[in-house]
């Protein structure tokens, strides 16, 4: 199989569209802009790029970044084998030579030097330069490359410098709005729309509570693992609790106030 | 006395059984001995008279007689007739004692106390607990005689059935020992605090209730208003105690829900969730009710409206919670339909009550016509959407019509099972177009209520620890806290620059503690993972035939500073005192200069701000408090640097001012800090208390309790997770800072080292 293949996402993933952020990504793509997807955790940022990703039918390679993720982990590096040293390109690397959408998932979480080595692939140079291996890497014409992260951290350390931000178009996303939540859910799980829209309620419940004890409310993919275990045979409120609250929060307020929430959504 | 009248025989005999001459007693002696064969044996009679007997020639007058002749009966129904040896023993020995005059409060209050107590060993404990008290309270002279009565007893006694309503038995209890202990030697005090007037007895009385009080749980209820309705508003609690006739009920305006201080549990709804019944109710009210204009309708009319839109809210609010039906199901009275006769009785409530069963309940027991009719029509409108208050009064007004009856006008009105507790009063639904007609009304001028100034913080009150009964004092102390004036922060400036050699050394040691956070340590013999650019440059010596460098791996190692740090100032007045004086009036050393001549406080600010800058080149988050008292009634806080303030000339200026007076309540001022400290987000939290003397203060003659509070306090210091420290200048520290702070203190003797000792120290605790 090439290499090409390998990266390509095979099986049309499912998403809904919340408004005309589809249409405006492959505008995007067609100018070969950078994007930056923005929005709280679970609500879909990565479903959607697999998705534009089969739709345009292109190879993807997701890059998770940590603050361990050093400049070469991106770029690749010299592995040591019998006669010597042999290169090994890093996933950014490898996009730009295929012309792949590279996704670094959760930028923020690797260091800001880290972050740097993308800025000559993100402007009109389109370039990487491969400093140890002496190479200046012209990128693909599909190459595309896609930043998100979650701007809800607030934290100082964690931000993206004004001169990384600057490199990217963006879209932010949030939670979808109930009627279409509750669609996703069902669609996802196979659940039926009311219990979907049940678990909904909750879910905004817990996201009213956001800024007051809660750093995230309830989160999309929470929502579709709760209806998941639903499915599965899980008594409701079990799942729920299981599913929805005992994860976010060690709050015995916060919990209590969910739990009614639950008990009260039940009924 | 009425010879002329006609006396059954039989009476006669138990007149002249009872042998008691108070006419008062003659009058009612028929209708008591009436209820008393009613329900007494034989027996009970027998003995019952043998006591009205002993009671009439007691000596205390017509009252204890007249009392428990009347009283008795019912008493006798409840705990039972055995009862009466254990009652007669306590009432001697209230006799036999000063206190003979609380006998009658104390028979007055037995019924009731009966009804709550219904059984004779807690009736035994309660009369048990009242010679304890009057044991301890009866005064004597010499210590030999009794002699003088107990001030708080008969209060006691009146108070006793309605707080048996919120407390238990044992709650009474702690009450009772906490008003004894605090209060035995100063009866107006005493008779303040069992009459529950004084401020602390209400407050004890509130801890020792049953129930889920509204403190404890404002904010699980303010999140469920924001989380389930979207909405927010202030609680403001109201007080159920003390007003048994009229009971308030829940409502809102503008400045608040009101809601009642404490539920108990009830049909299996905890009070957590009662209060949440309440809470949806009044949102639903908020959200779909439209005031209407009420000069139209008749009271009954109004009445039926507000019932019916309050079964429109509540549909409503289930539709969008399910779950609300089981609590409003299990807390909505079901009225029996028979309960009520219309001949007798008006059955304006107990039909409105049915109507709205009905409503909430699908399988309600009537079978009224038109009770079923209306919930029927109730239910189709609500089919349609949301309807609107207009359209429920429509229906309400018809429902009022072909329901009514005559009899509804009459004057007694049938109550029973119609209360519908977690309902609000309705005050906004309606609109009038006139204030009022009463004749009154015309006289009155509106109040126009101006808004008061806002002068400083209202006061936090902070229990104390009282160790000679190991309780707190509830609400204690009251901290007014207020920024500290300010000064010329010029001067603080200066006094850094006096010590800029000293700042350098600190300077230096800084740096070793500078944040630093994650690390790879390169160049490892030995470490957790390979480094790879070092390994390849190894093996291309090694195959050049160089010797290749052997440290190829590479480790990490975390070293990051997460401290927040309080730094709290004794402001008392021996802070005044010259540094000779501080170190017992030792004259100064030859060698000093002239101009070492200053007080505690000078040394202090100039030790402060060396401590301040040397955080600030840290980094950490840190703040500032002075504190001194002046009786606990005053206790001040004053804020000279807040963590969100950098280290700025407002700062400066303030600690410049810095200035000593009054005394050193010392607890108060941590706990108050420590509310500060606590809510910064920080692994570790450090409280540096830099104080001169023991804690003291104008209104507390024993020297231990402060001391002991403060120890106290510092316990509860650690158990949120702060470490206190205190940094002690008085010489003579010792006897009493181990008591409070344990091995965490430094005495420093010699004061003119302050400013140095004290960054130090601080690095030293940090590092």
């Amino acid at each position: 199989m090439p290499i090409k293949d390998q990266y390509k996402v095979h099986k049309e993933p499912f998403y809904q569209q919340q408004s005309n952020e589809v249409a405006l990504y492959e505008a995007a793509y067609a100018a070969r802009l950078p994007v930056m997807v923005k929005g709280p955790t679970g609500c879909g940022k990565s479903r959607f790029i697999e998705y534009m990703a089969w739709k345009l039918n292109k190879p993807l390679i997701t890059v998770a970044c940590n603050e361990d993720m050093t400049a070469s982990d991106l770029v690749g590096r010299y592995l040591l084998d019998a006669n010597g040293t042999r290169w090994l390109d890093g996933p950014l690397t490898t996009a730009a030579r295929i012309g792949a959408i590279c996704y670094l998932d959760e930028i923020v979480e690797a260091r800001q030097d880290t972050t740097v080595v993308i800025h000559p692939l993100t402007d009109h140079r389109r370039t990487l330069p491969l400093d140890k291996k002496g190479e200046l890497l012209e990128a693909h014409p599909d190459f595309q490359l896609v930043i998100s992260y979650n701007p809800g951290y607030q934290n100082l350390m964690k931000d993206l410098k004004q001169s990384t931000k600057q490199r990217f178009t963006a879209f932010e996303f949030d939670y979808p709005e109930a009627q279409l939540e509750t669609r996703i859910v069902a669609r996802e799980t196979g659940t039926d729309e009311a219990l979907a829209g049940q678990l909904v309620k909750i879910g905004n419940v817990a996201r009213n509570l956001k800024g007051h004890g809660l750093d995230e409310g309830i989160s999309t993919r929470l929502l579709v693992y709760a209806a998941t275990l639903i499915k599965g045979g899980v008594a409701p409120r079990d799942a729920c609790r299981m599913a929805l609250v005992r994860p976010i929060t060690d709050d015995a307020d916060i919990r209590d106030t969910l739990d009614h929430a639950i008990d009260a959504t039940f009924g | 006395m009425a010879e002329t009248e006609y006396e059954h025989p039989l009476m006669k005999v138990y007149r002249e059984q009872l042998g008691c001459g108070f006419p008062q007693v003659v009058q009612v002696f028929e209708d008591c001995m009436a209820e008393a064969l009613s329900v007494l044996s034989r027996e009970g009679i027998d003995a019952f008279l043998e006591y009205a007997r002993f009671l009439c020639k007691m000596g205390r007058g017509v009252e204890p007689v007249l009392i428990f002749l009347e009283e008795w009966p019912s008493v006798a129904a409840t705990l039972g007739e055995p009862a009466l040896p254990a009652l007669s023993a306590f009432i001697y020995k209230m006799h036999k004692s000063p206190n003979g005059k609380a006998i009658v409060p104390f028979l007055q209050s037995l019924a009731a106390i009966a009804r709550r107590l219904p059984s004779q060993e807690q009736m035994q404990d309660y009369m048990d607990l009242a010679l304890d008290f009057m044991e301890r309270t009866t005064g004597s002279i010499h210590g030999i005689h009794a002699t003088f009565a107990s001030p708080g007893l008969p209060e006691f006694f009146q108070q006793t059935p309605s707080l048996l309503n919120q407390v238990s038995i044992s709650g009474l209890k702690n009450w009772v020992e906490y008003g004894i202990r605090n209060y035995h030697d100063h009866p107006d005090r005493q008779r303040e605090y069992f009459s529950l007037q004084s401020a602390d007895s209400r407050a004890m009385m509130q801890r020792e209730r049953h129930g889920t009080l509204l403190v404890d749980n404002e904010r699980k209820l303010d999140m469920a208003l924001r989380g389930l309705w979207n909405d927010s508003d202030h609680f403001v609690p109201y007080s159920l105690k003390l007003d048994e006739l009229r009971k308030p009920i829940p409502y809102y305006d503008k400045l608040g829900i009101r809601l009642p201080d404490v539920y108990d549990d009830r049909n299996g709804v905890t009070g957590i969730d009662r209060y949440r019944a309440v809470l949806a109710h009044i949102v639903g009210h908020k959200r779909w009710t439209t005031a209407i204009f009420a000069d139209n309708y008749s009271p009954f009319q109004r009445m039926t409206i507000e019932f019916m839109e309050d079964s429109r809210v509540e549909y409503l609010a289930m539709r969008q919670y399910p779950g609300l039906r089981r609590i409003f199901l299990a807390l909505h009275p079901v009225p029996a339909e028979d309960a009520c006769d219309p001949e007798k009785e008006s059955a304006v409530r107990h039909r409105l009550a049915m109507l709205s069963r009905a409503i909430l309940d699908a399988n309600h027991p009537y079978q009224n016509p038109n009770i079923i009719d209306f919930a029927q029509r109730f239910q189709a409108l609500m089919a349609q959407g949301e309807s609107s208050t207009q359209e429920i009064a429509d229906l309400a007004v018809l429902f009022g019509a072909r329901a009514r009856r005559q009899s509804d006008q009459l004057p007694n009105l049938h109550f029973k099972d119609t209360e519908i507790d977690y309902r609000d009063d309705n005050r906004q639904m309606w609109k009038f177009i006139e204030e009022g007609d009463e004749e009154e009304a015309f006289d009155q001028h509106r109040k126009v209520e101006l808004e008061e100034e806002i002068k400083g913080l209202p006061p936090r009150h902070y229990p104390e620890w009282d160790y000679t009964s190991q309780t707190y004092r509830p609400d204690w102390a009251s901290v007014y806290e207020a920024l500290h004036p300010k000064g010329n922060a010029t001067d603080i400036d200066r006094l850094l620059e006096k010590h800029s050699a000293l700042a350098k050394r600190l300077k230096r040691m800084l740096d070793l503690l500078k944040p630093q956070e994650k690390v790879r340590i390169r160049y490892q013999e030995e470490g957790s993972e390979l480094d790879l650019d070092v390994a390849l440059r190894s093996l291309i010596d090694f195959k050049g035939g160089a010797t290749p460098d052997p440290r190829i791996n590479m480790s990490h190692k975390t070293s990051g500073r997460d401290i927040a740090v309080m730094l709290l100032l004794d402001l008392s007045e021996s802070l005044n005192e010259s540094v000779f004086a501080g170190m017992g009036g030792k004259p100064p050393n030859s060698q000093k200069v002239a101009g070492s001549e200053q007080t505690i406080l000078e040394l202090s600010q100039e030790a402060v701000s060396l401590l301040a800058w040397a955080v600030d080149k840290l980094g950490d988050p840190f703040a500032i408090g002075g504190f001194h008292s002046n009786t606990r009634h005053d206790v001040r806080y004053l804020h000279i640097k807040g963590y969100s303030e950098p280290w700025n000339d407002e700062v400066k200026g303030r600690l410049a001012a810095m200035k000593a007076g009054y005394s050193t309540r010392m607890g108060a001022a941590m706990r108050h800090a420590a509310h500060y400290l606590a809510a910064q987000k920080a692994d570790k939290k450090l409280m540096l208390i830099l104080t001169d003397g023991q804690p003291a203060d104008v209104d507390t003659k024993d020297e231990r309790l402060l001391i002991e509070d403060a120890r106290q306090a510092v316990k509860e210091l650690d158990q949120k997770g702060i470490y206190a420290y205190c940094i002690n200048l008085d010489p003579k520290a010792d006897e009493y800072v181990t008591d409070i702070f344990g091995k965490r203190y430094t005495v420093i003797d010699n004061i003119q080292r302050l400013p140095e000792r004290l960054p130090q120290l601080f690095m030293a605790l940090t590092k």
